[in-house]
């Protein structure tokens, strides 16, 4: 229909994809620059092709004093997929639950899920701390990822996609005689696994980039997410050796880019089409 | 909903929901409660003796000029978050709506900023806005500007705002580019015909029916710009210099984790929570198409 090249709208993108790349291409280039040039200002938009040994540098010993950062992804790595895999788990199990069975204060449960909506952890900060600490669960892995798997939003998804499973296709079932767990295995996750897919990637990239809560409970350097171990180089008011924090900021930044672009296409659409 | 119930006994469900329930209690509603009960007391120098003092802890903290000023600076902080980074997406997300060639690839190249978190956007923007070797801090320097974010509180404000703005675009680019095709091509395509062109069409035509896509932002902007930038202003400027940029949830920390002020801390927490009821209820109240009980 249209012949011509729609040449604002291309320089308009450009310019947007530009606002994001570039800061993250300067500190890729940054990271293989020499330390003494980028402490004078000197940084280049080239990458300097014999620096590059920083991140082999970065992920086997870290920075002087610091958490090996191989050490700080893999921390971050668990905690984003217990965190995942948690949360999609038990708030199947709980959608299920109030959707598809009466039993005595079913609502009231809905309700106690529902509620959790409106209490994140940055307005109960203290006392959870307390909490967990009379669990003993202050510096464990189980204290970093288990407190945050309760989720109201991904129950509330799942439930909405249950409703919506036509009677007949439910009716069917019952007439095959089919018990609880044929029921949940051989029609709810079918047709659930396209949100489950998306809430994959949302929750994933929301447990990697978590930075409160781990601030709070894991104090033990041996537990130190990539995230808090980045925010920790900076924060030193001696020299900071910025070569390595521009190499730890690009590896940290990774893994959840790769997993938002290679699951893209569920992503959006289970991101849109849910409530948040 | 009840014609759902198709399963009998309740041993079962019970089992389901009891994980998610208890997670709920413990981590949830048993520290919340704990914070209400707090912030209501009072604790001695010491921290031993601690006394009942009913809603004192509230009235001292709206007495006290340091949290008017947070909360001013909170609203401040987020309405500049959430229009700067809903009007950079709306832009760009009536681009990439356009038939354009290569317009997938350029919905990929918006969409990868959702996967960054708040703190290393903050980490990406101070090796930017570093006086000494950030590429614009020092370009700035060399135009003769006074430019050390860590002195000056406005530019510190600034500089968190853009960090926190910056990491959000891409997800509000992302609803609003679904907002804008949802939009029946026929409508616009009338619009067309009349003669509607370019500027008119969008703020006549477009802009409104996209009222419901922009309302959901803002006050998912406004949460997140409130609750979730904490590693965002902790990585760049700690609340500083002074308090330039310590906002309530950033001062929820520090009275309660580095100053051990739990009474005054417990009651910000559960203003704090007021706050985010009053907004999950707008936000169900006319958003709620789907969670009708």
């Amino acid at each position: 229909m249209n012949r011509r090249i729609d040449w604002t709208a291309h320089i308009v993108l450009i310019l947007g994809v530009a606002l994001f790349v570039l800061p993250v291409w300067l500190v890729f280039a940054g990271a293989t620059q020499d330390p003494g040039a980028i402490d004078r200002g000197e940084l280049s938009l080239l990458p300097n092709l014999h620096g590059f040994g920083v991140f082999a540098d970065v992920l086997g010993n870290g920075v002087a004093g610091a958490t090996p950062v191989w050490r700080m992804l893999a921390v971050s790595f668990g905690m984003a997929l217990a965190i995942a895999v948690g949360k999609i788990a038990i708030s199947l199990l709980s959608a299920y639950a109030v959707t598809f069975f009466r039993f005595p204060l079913r609502m009231v449960c809905f309700w106690t899920i529902f509620i959790t909506l409106m209490l994140p952890v940055e307005v109960r900060i203290i006392p959870t701390y307390a909490v967990m600490a009379g669990f003993g669960l202050i510096n464990s892995f189980t204290g970093l990822t288990v407190p945050l798997i309760a989720s109201a939003t991904a129950t509330l998804l799942f439930r909405q996609v249950f409703l919506a499973i036509p009677d007949e296709l439910v009716e069917a079932a019952r007439m095959d005689g089919a018990g609880p767990w044929r029921f949940f295995r051989d029609i709810l996750l079918p047709v659930s696994a396209a949100n489950v897919a998306a809430l994959f990637v949302i929750l994933f990239v929301y447990g990697w980039n978590q930075y409160l809560w781990p601030l709070l409970v894991a104090t033990d350097p041996r537990l130190d997410t990539i995230v808090i171990g980045i925010v920790k180089m900076i924060g030193t008011d001696s020299a900071v050796p910025w070569n390595k924090v521009m190499a730890t900021s690009v590896l940290a930044l990774l893994p959840p880019i790769a997993v938002v672009l290679l699951m893209q296409r569920w992503f959006v659409k289970g991101l849109t089409e849910g409530d948040k | 909903m009840e014609r759902r119930t198709i399963f009998r006994g309740w041993l079962l469900p019970v089992a389901f929901v009891l994980p998610q329930l208890l997670l709920t209690f413990f981590f949830f509603l048993w520290p919340a409660g704990q914070a209400i009960y707090a912030s209501m007391t009072r604790q001695d120098a010491f921290g031993i003796r601690t006394q009942f003092v009913g809603a004192e802890n509230f009235t001292d903290l709206f007495s006290d000029p340091l949290y008017l000023d947070s909360i001013r600076r909170t609203v401040v902080f987020s309405a500049s978050v959430a229009v700067l980074s809903m009007a950079v997406a709306l832009l760009l997300a009536v681009f990439a709506d356009r038939e354009i060639r290569g317009r997938g690839l350029y919905r990929t190249l918006l969409i990868w900023p959702y996967a960054i978190a708040p703190a290393i956007a903050a980490v990406l923007w101070v090796l930017l806005l570093h006086p000494q070797i950030g590429w614009i801090g020092h370009g700035l320097r060399a135009l003769g500007i006074h430019w050390d974010y860590k002195l000056d509180g406005a530019q510190a404000m600034l500089a968190v705002i853009l960090a926190s703005a910056w990491k959000q675009v891409s997800y509000n680019f992302i609803f609003f580019l679904a907002g804008l095709q949802s939009i029946p091509r026929a409508v616009i395509e009338a619009a067309r015909m009349d003669g509607a062109r370019g500027w008119r069409r969008f703020r006549t035509i477009t802009f409104p029916l996209l009222a419901p896509t922009t309302f959901f932002l803002i006050v998912v902007n406004v949460v997140y710009a409130a609750f979730d930038t904490f590693g965002t202003i902790r990585a760049l400027t700690r609340g500083g210099p002074g308090k330039a940029t310590e906002t309530l949830v950033y001062k929820v920390y520090v009275d309660g984790v580095e100053n051990q002020n739990l009474g005054s801390s417990s009651a910000q927490s559960v203003v704090l929570m007021l706050a985010v009821i009053l907004l999950t209820a707008i936000q169900f109240r006319y958003m709620g198409r789907k969670t009708e009980r």
